[in-house]
């Protein structure tokens, strides 16, 4: 039986595993995992693949934000309606409704710092039933969706060991 | 000066041949940084983090002193609860456990603690190649059964009951194996059982570094788990594979009280104790270690996968290897040694691999491939196996 969270963990790591080669990883056929995969999007489980860029490696000069958002929930339509306003806009690479002193967290990535303070003042804060927000600049990245960014994993084992 | 130096050795040390394949190792180490090696029988994974971590809060906290010779008894208990927990083997930590440095202590520690001059020790070859030394060291004498690749590598009983005599003192069992990657069944272990239950003075030392890298869907079995078996047999295991802690330098025996304290006695003389640090660090390895060993395991049995099919699609015939990180195909039929392939394989496509008569005279005709490496590297290695032997292939028309 193939195992459905096993090959999500592989492609999630990375998606351009060849089919055939997630057939051989999973003693599967390369039919059944191309069905299953595509079970996946269908069910909205896979929602697309992209690539994990590291953009300080690049003469593009952007930033990543982090703006908290306190807000008060509507009638009937709790958080969501308002979130949906957020989430919208292209820009909004994240949002997330949390736990804690805060509601919603949006993430703006690959943005300048204009873009960011005037999206802040002009966008969120202006919008009926934003208490406040409170914005964050990522200085540096050590670590993104479980990969390192500082440094390069290295094999010193000797070249031969019994 | 002009000292002979060599005869200043000692006779049972000189007698331990340097290794034939000595050379084709240099070439190799030579090499280093430029061949994708898939010739290391150590796990490519560094040591989970909280266990690292471990390790480190207990030099913060200065804890840097000799330990009891046993070891710690927090560890003794935590390495008795893991085995009770994984393997249904039942210990007692004060008198039963000893903590040492690596497995290979622990073989060192039961053939000088064992073996009177002369006695025999029964071992199955192709196998790791600290057992015949450690027994020729002890000034036993190691009988070598060779098990064969159509029985899945696994010990027969007619061979077995073939190779007793009376002055036979322990045979080590090594399953799952290096560098086969073979495991022996319950049915199978049953059977070596019945043969040793009429040979009541024979000990077994069951060698279980690669237990927790089994892929038939099952708990290995240690013939410890049978009641007759129970007080004749003496665990041996350690972190480094099951953990990825091989430079740690930990392991452990686990066995009837009074050998335990015989081999504690030469443990004491001659080691002291394991490291502090890593006796720390493998308290966490055994009450939180589970998710990571299960994440490695399955990232080994995807390899292993690849690595069978890889094999099959470069033409070698190979038994599928159902634990350890090792496959170890017959490369007969192509017109080379396993040395001479090794060395070309080599040299021709930049692959590290290592010949099988490495392992005892009978692996000869084989290679042992470990895929404690990459995945890129494997798929790598693979597509150069395959030109390789089309290229042999080409040369022998
Ligand atoms: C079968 C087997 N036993 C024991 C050992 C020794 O391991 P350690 O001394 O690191 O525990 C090894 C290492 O390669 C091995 O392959």
């Amino acid at each position: 039986m193939l195992n459905r969270i096993e090959l999500l963990q592989l492609v999630e790591h990375n998606a351009r595993v060849k089919i055939s080669d997630l057939a051989t990883m999973l003693n599967a056929s390369e039919e059944e995992i191309a069905a299953e995969l595509e079970a996946c999007k269908k069910d909205n489980v896979i929602l697309g693949y992209t690539t994990m860029i590291n953009w300080e490696k690049t003469e593009r000069e952007t930033v990543t934000a982090l703006i908290e958002v306190r807000i008060t929930p509507q009638r009937n339509q709790g958080f969501d309606k308002i979130a949906s306003q957020f989430y919208r806009y292209p820009q909004v690479s994240s949002c997330f409704l949390m736990s804690g002193g805060f509601d919603l967290m949006l993430i703006i990535e690959d943005s300048t710092l204009r873009e960011v303070a005037n999206f802040v003042s002009e966008k969120i804060a202006p919008l009926e039933g934003v208490l406040s927000t409170a914005t964050h600049f990522i200085l540096k990245k050590y670590k993104s969706n479980g990969t390192l960014f500082t440094q390069k994993p290295k094999d010193d084992r000797e070249t031969i060991v019994l | 000066m002009d000292i002979d130096y060599q005869s200043k050795i000692s006779k049972v040390v000189n007698g331990i041949a340097p290794s034939a394949i000595r050379r084709f190792f240099d070439l190799a180490n030579e090499m280093k940084g430029e061949v994708i090696s898939l010739s290391i029988g150590e796990p490519d994974f560094v040591t989970p983090w909280n266990i690292r971590e471990a390790g480190i809060f207990s030099l913060e906290d200065g804890n840097t002193h000799y330990s009891p010779n046993q070891g710690y008894i927090e560890v003794r208990k935590a390495i008795s609860e893991y085995l009770q927990r994984r393997f249904e083997l039942k210990y007692d930590p004060k008198s039963q456990i000893l903590v040492t440095v690596g497995g290979s202590e622990a073989l060192d520690l039961i053939a000088r603690s064992l073996i009177d001059p002369g006695d025999e020790v029964i071992i199955l070859e192709p196998c790791f190649v600290a057992y015949k030394a450690t027994v020729t060291l002890a000034h036993g004498v190691p009988v070598v059964i060779e098990t064969k690749e159509e029985d899945e590598y696994r010990l027969k009983p007619e061979a077995l009951e073939a190779a007793i005599t009376d002055k036979t003192k322990y045979i080590i069992l090594g399953y799952p194996g290096n560098p086969t990657g073979a495991t022996m069944s319950r049915e199978d272990l049953a059977a070596i059982k019945d043969v040793l239950v009429r040979h009541p003075d024979i000990f077994v030392v069951s060698d279980e570094l690669y237990s927790e890298l089994s892929y038939t869907g099952e708990r290995p079995v240690s013939i410890a788990n049978f009641p007759e078996m129970y007080d004749r047999t003496i665990v041996v295991n350690g972190f480094s594979k099951s953990f990825a802690m091989t430079g740690w330098r930990i392991g452990y025996m686990a066995g009837p009280a009074p050998l335990v304290a015989a081999m504690n006695k030469v443990h004491q003389y001659c080691i002291m104790c394991s490291p502090t640090t890593a006796q720390y660090a493998v308290i966490e390895a055994c009450r939180n270690g589970d998710k990571e060993v299960d994440e490695m395991r399955e990232e080994y049995n995807r390899r292993r996968r690849v690595i069978i099919k890889g094999l099959t699609d470069a033409g070698l015939k190979c038994f599928a290897p159902t634990g350890a990180f090792y496959a170890f195909p017959s490369i007969e039929g192509l017109g080379l040694s396993s040395e001479k392939f090794c060395e070309r394989f080599l040299m021709e496509k930049k692959v590290a691999i290592v010949p099988g008569n490495a392992f005892g005279k009978c692996g000869e005709g084989h290679v042992r491939i470990s895929y404690a490496a990459s995945m890129e590297n494997i798929q790598e290695a693979m597509k150069r196996l395959k030109e390789f032997v089309s290229d042999l292939k080409e040369e022998n028309k």
